[in-house]
């Protein structure tokens, strides 16, 4: 009955880019929560979730993100934010979180590290 | 609020009716006034304050009744106020509070987010059963216009 986020998984070596597209809300960060597990199972060196194609965020998806650098931390991975757009970063903002992730500008960007850690 | 909402919405609990409700409060607050930036705030907290009712009060039962009440105005003034109702469980109000934000796990950010973006969130609990959240924003005054 629900209408399924798209999120698109891409593998180069040792690195994995997860594009959810769409809004992700309660009745969708289920999804990405899954593509991410999925995702992280085989344990990249490098996560990139690219979130230009999200155009809203609840706190739903901020914890699914949140979860996800967990793992990432869990598997040495890096996890990288890339492409939010200014409503998705407002959220991020507003929870504190901008300075816990590492967010660039797009995929080639320069990362800014973090001074808090998850 | 004495005077009838000018928007009165009954919707059940189940998370695909929160983008539609999310579109609803943006554009009428667009309408009322409020910049692109407040209404996506206006329109978060009630994704917020809805979803924190299907999890923790519904327990995510899809079937449950939300009542959803609009103002255009706060006390008088140019601002929008929101009454959001439900028959949940009751909850100590007291204990209806943000996180500590210092702490980062996922999970506890909504009533967080609710707080920062609107001018007034009153949580109480309703006289037979269910909760009440009162949200109010008020739109500033635009700029006295120049001499005729």
């Amino acid at each position: 009955m629900s209408e399924e986020m798209q999120v698109d998984v891409n593998r180069d070596g040792d690195t994995v880019v997860v594009v959810p597209n769409g809004e992700v809300d309660l009745s969708r960060s289920p999804k990405l929560r899954t593509v991410l597990r999925e995702a992280q199972s085989s344990k990249p060196k490098r996560v990139i979730i690219d979130l230009g194609g999200v155009d809203y965020m609840d706190s739903s998806g901020v914890a699914t993100l949140v979860e996800a650098f967990q793992i990432a931390r869990r598997n040495n991975s890096k996890m990288v934010l890339c492409a939010l757009t200014d409503r998705v970063r407002s959220i991020f903002e507003i929870a504190r979180l901008d300075t816990v992730f590492t967010i660039v500008p797009s995929r080639g960007g320069r990362i800014r590290v973090s001074s808090r850690r998850p | 609020m004495n005077n009838p909402p000018h928007i009165h919405l009954q919707l059940v609990s189940d998370p695909i009716y929160l983008s539609g409700a999310r579109e609803l409060i943006a554009a009428v607050s667009r309408r009322l006034g409020f910049n692109e930036e407040a209404c996506g705030q206006i329109a978060l907290a009630v994704d917020e304050a809805l979803c924190n009712i299907i999890r923790h009060g519904y327990d995510k039962r899809k079937d449950a009744p939300i009542w959803l009440n609009l103002w255009p105005s706060v006390d008088g003034q140019p601002g929008l106020t929101l009454v959001i109702e439900d028959e949940a469980k009751q909850v100590d109000v007291e204990q209806i509070k943000g996180r500590d934000l210092e702490e980062v796990r996922p999970g506890g950010l909504g009533v967080h987010i609710i707080r920062e973006v609107m001018d007034v969130a009153r949580f109480e609990k309703r006289e037979k059963a269910g909760m009440r959240l009162t949200l109010q924003k008020r739109r500033p005054l635009e700029p006295a216009k120049g001499g005729a």
